[in-house]
């Protein structure tokens, strides 16, 4: 099945001439081929489509499982949703045993390419982007599995989302790899999410590198991210996200966020070129939400965190958040240094054993002579400290993420 | 031109074959034009569900940029549906059929408004009324079916379209002032991105159950129930012999004595959000429960922080803030028509002010504070 190629390129570029920013005119015929054939695709049905810019204005959908979309690489074939009339994503994925590679997604008005709910997802050398930068009228985020099990996301690029670039949620058995991050508010986000490896990807320039959260009221707590090999630099974007998401309380300049999750080892990662802290350690008591807004089962503590052999650089100069800054300025001096790792202090304080969190739901830093300060939230803080003799300890490592599709591509 | 229309639509009217309903329990040779369903008929410059239909409507419905609806339901001979509270089992074989459409003014200008235009004998006069497409939802062994049918101008025949259709509409309202509407006919996917309400479960009716169904109706002969019309015709077994144990949602646009803002807002919010924002829903992965069975509180997004909202969020921290419609990210998102922000995602390019109205005045009723 192949897509005939057209001419809209030449009539966009010529209409170019003429004004500033004329709206594109969607290719209708190409638009409406495309959905037809994601509506009749049967399992094993392989889409391609070739090389060339396509204007859209309207969402994509797929509910067949079993299918396959390729394109001829992330830079040749281009879906452009500039001046989209509707839908609320580029496409919209709900369907197993999915597999898209080398296509990009450019300029939707809302999420790039969102798969809900499937099994053996393949997400492949696919790039989303705004084209325009970064700006907080973007779409939410670039690449978006939720509520999926065993997905891979392998060689990805991620531009421009006002929230996450590469934002995985709700999901079992994760593997992101090889992938881009770049000048979004979250670079890779691994949210309420169980079993995902994170390594060999860059984030850079976004305003937090890697975030690996959990929020409340939601059917699924996440737990056990490793996150490794990693380059994470220079994430110092100002926080362009909307209010009341979860990304906006990431300050500009932070390498790896974790928040409220449990069980996560972040090791082997160059993380530097920080502002604010090349890792920080946070619960959601520090977003900005009280208890009213939390179900009861919802455990907002950072548990069981594991940072270890990591290089890092630079970084903790000119933190942003008022609060930071004076800390900064307060215990450091004004051209002083914030610590690589910042900790805003919350414990669960029923679980405490002789004032001391159990040796498995522990924070430990293991990464030699990089420290951590306890802003000491909880005491408005008042007892803030960078005495390491509680954290230094180690947890054993965090098992692999068993991923067949991550198996088989090993090395291809 | 006009009258050059309405003659052609004279003469045709009368002289037409009408088919037989379509019974098609299995298989994928979908008609390509509405008229081989044999839902509606034309008489007289008139269309209307044929004998063997059932037209009905809904307490209180979804809102699609202010189109009307003409609802029908057929079911094979001898076969019925099996009430039950929260979904009806319909057998296999029943054909939905929901017609949009607006209402014509002399002049030929389409109008807003939310009046029952319906003849309860006759149907809908062709001459007043514009007819944009006709979604039918078809039960087979297999489960349900999503058919998207765009009508032509002339409004002589409607033809699939899997991937929708779209029209610049411009709407004249009460007040002489227009509306522009970019209508939106969706695609089969996009019908089933609703339709399935449950994941996994394929697609179903979302408006024909209890207590969408449970209120009056002009039929031909009279005003009667629907749930009992429905019994009676032999249409629905097992409806029980009590309407008051039967649930109904409020009455839109006005509501029945003693239904309160409460019931009228948790209505609203059932008929449109609930499909997608229900614990088994598409929209389950925001946390966001609006279906009946779910009691105010976080879940259903009292002081509820957003979570993939995006760009959605408006800058507001949580969903429903009690006394504060403007901080509450449920109004952000209602009141919105961009695409990438609006609720519901699909099924209007415009804004409900009636029913942003009611949102509005339910909030503010709330008390408490996050």
């Amino acid at each position: 099945m192949r897509l005939a190629p057209l001419s809209v390129l030449a009539l966009s570029v010529l209409l170019a001439a003429c004004s500033e920013e004329p709206a594109p005119v969607a290719d209708l015929d190409f638009q409406k081929d495309l959905q037809t054939q994601l509506i009749k695709a049967k399992p094993g049905s392989v889409i391609e489509i070739p090389a060339g810019t396509y204007q859209l204005d309207r969402s994509l959908s797929l509910k067949v499982s079993g299918v396959t979309i390729k394109g001829a690489g992330m830079d040749k074939t281009i879906l452009s949703f500039k001046g989209q009339k509707s839908g609320a994503e580029g496409l919209l994925v709900d369907a197993s045993d999915f597999t898209i590679e080398d296509i990009a997604f450019e300029d939707t008005l809302g999420d790039s390419l969102k798969v809900v709910g499937g099994k053996n997802i393949i997400i492949r050398r696919v790039r989303t982007e705004w084209t325009n930068g970064p700006a907080t009228e973007n779409g939410a985020y670039g690449i978006y599995p939720v509520q999926t099990e065993n997905t891979l996301i392998d060689g990805a690029v991620a531009i421009g989302a006002s929230d996450a670039g590469i934002y995985v949620g709700q999901s079992r058995n994760v593997v992101v790899r090889n992938s881009r991050a770049e000048r979004n508010v979250a670079g890779i986000e691994i949210e309420n999410t169980i079993d995902a490896d994170v390594y060999d990807n860059v984030a850079t320039g976004n305003t937090g590198g890697i975030l690996v959260f959990n929020m409340p009221n939601l059917p699924q707590a996440g737990r056990v991210t490793r996150v490794f090999r990693n380059k994470i630099e220079g994430n110092n974007h100002k926080n362009f996200g909307h209010k009341g998401t979860p990304v906006a309380s990431v300050p500009a300049g932070s390498g790896v966020v974790i928040n409220s999750n449990d069980d996560v080892e972040v090791f082997d990662n160059d993380i530097g070129d920080h502002k604010t802290a090349n890792v920080i350690i946070s619960s959601y008591f520090s977003t900005g939400y009280t208890d009213l807004s939390t179900a009861e089962s919802f455990d907002p503590y950072p548990e069981g965190i594991h940072i270890h052999g990591n290089r890092f650089g630079p970084a903790g100069d000119s933190p942003d958040h008022l609060e930071l800054k004076a800390l900064k300025v307060s215990q450091f001096g004004l051209n002083g240094r914030l610590p690589d790792i910042l900790w805003d202090g919350y414990v669960n304080l029923d679980i405490l054993v002789d004032g001391k969190l159990p040796a498995d739901r522990a924070i430990c830093i293991n990464n030699g002579e990089a420290g951590m300060i306890n802003v000491d939230g909880p005491n408005n803080y008042k007892n803030i400290s960078t005495d390491m003799t509680d954290y230094r300890c180690s947890l054993p490592p965090l098992p692999a993420v068993k991923l067949a599709s991550a198996d088989a591509d090993q090395g291809a | 031109m006009h009258r050059l229309l309405l003659g052609a639509l004279l003469l045709l009217a009368g002289c037409e074959q009408q088919p037989a309903p379509l019974y098609l329990p299995q298989g994928d040779n979908y008609p390509e034009t509405l008229s081989e369903w044999g839902m509606l008929q034309r008489a007289d410059g008139f269309i209307a569900p044929v004998a063997e239909a059932l037209p009905y409507d809904l307490n209180t419905p979804l809102f699609t940029d202010y189109a009307h609806k003409l609802r029908t339901v057929w079911m094979p001979a001898d076969t019925a549906a099996s009430y039950g509270e929260a979904h009806f089992d319909y057998p296999v074989g029943t054909v939905l059929s929901k017609t949009f459409y607006y209402t014509k003014d002399a002049q030929g200008r389409l109008l807003l408004n939310e009046r029952d235009d319906r003849d309860p004998q006759r149907g809908l006069e062709l001459a007043r009324v514009q007819l944009i497409e006709t979604r039918i939802l078809l039960k087979q062994q297999e489960g349900w079916v999503a058919l998207p049918y765009v009508w032509d101008e002339q409004q002589q025949e409607a033809h699939l379209e899997w991937a929708g259709d779209s029209r610049e509409l411009s709407l004249l309202n009460a007040e002489g002032k227009t509306q522009a509407v970019a209508y939106q006919v969706p695609d089969a996917n996009q019908c089933a991105g609703c339709h399935e309400e449950t994941a996994g479960q394929g697609v179903n009716p979302l408006g024909p159950k209890a207590r969408h169904l449970n209120k009056d109706f002009a039929y031909a002969d009279g005003m009667h129930n629907q749930l009992q019309h429905w019994q009676q015709q032999g249409r629905l077994q097992g409806v029980p012999a009590e309407l008051q144990g039967v649930p109904q949602n409020a009455l839109w646009p006005t509501p029945r004595a003693g239904e309160s803002l409460e019931k009228q807002a948790r209505s609203y919010l059932d008929a449109n959000c609930s499909h997608c924002h229900n614990p088994k829903g598409p929209g389950r992965t925001s946390g966001l429960l609006l279906d009946p069975a779910t009691a105010i509180g976080i879940s259903y997004g009292l002081c509820k922080q957003p979570v993939a909202a995006g760009k959605g969020s408006g800058d507001r921290l949580v969903d429903i803030h009690p006394g504060q419609p403007d901080k509450s990210v449920l109004l952000f998102r209602v009141e919105s028509v961009d695409p990438s922000i609006m609720m519901p995602e699909l099924g209007r390019s415009a804004m409900h002010a009636e029913g942003v109205d009611v949102l509005q005045r339910w909030v503010a009723s709330l008390q408490g504070d996050c």
